[in-house]
């Protein structure tokens, strides 16, 4: 039962991954994107690298949100505009697969534009966080995995609406205030100097945050998808 | 339809009573705050506001549970008239801890730990109605709409901690902390005057509300049917 769940998922997974490997739409986009607002925030800032180092935590998860939101806002497009919805939802099995399948393609492709990300970071920003990369891939997974269970939910809520590419980070962004405030907190105190151990409450917000999402999300998508 | 209409004047006639009542104790009989003289008056209608909007809020997350369940449109009147007065309340508590806010530490606004989750559940929230507003037909509408406002309530708890990790500034609550209530009694008593005269407006505004949800409702189901005949 439990082989048949994770088959499926993968499945719908490989399918989208796929369409990426072929189209190459989305990750560009996203990595591009990304570039571009780090670019941009520092012309909005100002060259001084002691006020850039402040705030540069805060920076760092506003781009990782934003290529996200990019990248979450067309993760049903496939289906919208090839109108296969119908298609979708007749995949035998649980709905839940499809959702855990667009959740591990959404997670996917947002890990490897922040794997991108974060190098580019650190050399525009001159900020010396080599030493730092395993804590903070810990904190950039935890914080994409919540982000990403709210953010497929709504995709797929918002794909059939008018205003879609307006209500999504409407809806998005209130909800996820907790993985914002955990990861940009965690990461300052770790560009600054601390260990897992300094932010382990943090952790544990997010850790309780993706739990409570990957349990709660799935038994809503049943509800969304229906027709 | 009459008696319930009865029932309904007879709880805006209640509301009004005790909402009067509540005004003049909190503006004439409850005595001006010892440190913070006349500006504290301004909790009589900041606290009521709050506890009558997590109220609402609460409602509307059980109607949408009920409608996901039942599948019953009327349930879903009530989450969504719920979520309306919730969403006004909350507006009245930021409106007025911007304006105690600015006479008490100087600013209007400060990244205070409450402040800031109240002005998130006002974004969830107002979110939701938008939501509803841009789905097509009624049930779509419902549907996410009751998705959405139980993931919003959900999210609730973890908002808490995470802004309340963040910074606290805000005066700590003076009525549910250990030890029992240190306020005056006379405070205490135009608090609880104010809270249920709150409450019986909110129910009161609800009952209006769910009534004109209902007669939306009908007037769909009646243009359709001439749609369909003619």
């Amino acid at each position: 039962m439990m082989a048949e769940v994770l088959r499926r998922t993968w499945a719908m997974t490989w399918k989208d991954v796929t369409v990426e490997l072929r189209a190459r739409e989305r990750v560009t986009a996203m990595l591009f994107f990304a570039a571009l607002v780090l670019f941009i925030f520092n012309f909005a800032l100002g060259p001084d690298r002691e006020r850039l180092a402040e705030v540069a935590p805060g920076l760092l998860w506003l781009a990782f949100l934003f290529t996200g939101m990019l990248g979450l806002g067309r993760s049903f497009q496939a289906e919208r505009e090839n109108e296969c919805f119908e298609e979708l939802l007749l995949t035998p099995g649980d709905r839940e697969s499809i959702y855990f399948g667009k959740l591990a393609g959404n997670v996917l492709f947002m890990c490897m534009a922040e794997a991108m990300i974060l190098p580019l970071f650190g050399i525009l920003y001159n900020l010396d966080i080599w030493r730092h990369i395993p804590a903070l891939a810990l904190i950039a997974f935890l914080g994409t995995v919540g982000f990403s269970t709210i953010g497929t939910l709504l995709a797929a809520m918002t794909a059939h609406l008018r205003a879609r590419e307006v209500m999504l980070p409407l809806l998005l962004l209130p909800l996820t205030v907790p993985i914002v405030l955990g990861s940009v907190r965690a990461t300052d105190a770790i560009l600054g100097g601390g260990g897992l151990a300094d932010v382990s409450h943090w952790v544990k917000l997010l850790v309780g945050f993706d739990v409570v999402f990957l349990v709660a999300c799935p038994l809503a998508f049943e509800f969304v998808l229906e027709e | 339809m009459d008696h319930p209409s009865r029932l309904g004047r007879a709880l805006g006639a209640l509301a009004g009573l005790v909402l009067f009542v509540g005004v003049y104790l909190g503006l004439v009989l409850a005595p001006p705050d010892a440190v913070q003289g006349q500006v504290q008056r301004i909790m009589y209608l900041h606290v009521p506001s709050i506890v009558t909007a997590y109220l609402a809020f609460t409602v509307t997350c059980v109607a949408s549970v009920l409608y996901l369940w039942k599948r019953d449109l009327a349930y879903d009147a009530v989450a969504v008239s719920s979520a309306e007065i919730g969403v006004v309340l909350t507006g009245v508590t930021l409106a007025t801890g911007c304006i105690w806010g600015k006479a008490t530490w100087g600013v209007w606004w400060t990244w205070d730990a409450r402040l800031t989750l109240t002005a998130i559940l006002f974004t969830i929230y107002a979110g939701y109605l938008m939501l509803r507003a841009f789905a097509e037909e009624p049930q779509a509408a419902a549907r996410y709409g009751a998705v959405l406002a139980i993931l919003g309530f959900l999210d609730i708890p973890m908002n808490h901690m995470a802004v309340q990790w963040w910074r606290t500034l805000h005066q700590p609550s003076s009525i549910l902390r250990p030890g029992g209530p240190s306020m005056d009694p006379v405070m205490l008593g135009t608090l609880v005057v104010n809270l249920a005269g709150l409450v019986l407006l909110y129910t009161y505004l609800l009952l209006k509300r769910i009534r004109l949800e209902r007669a939306r409702h009908r007037a769909v189901a009646l243009r359709l049917q001439r749609g369909r005949r003619g």
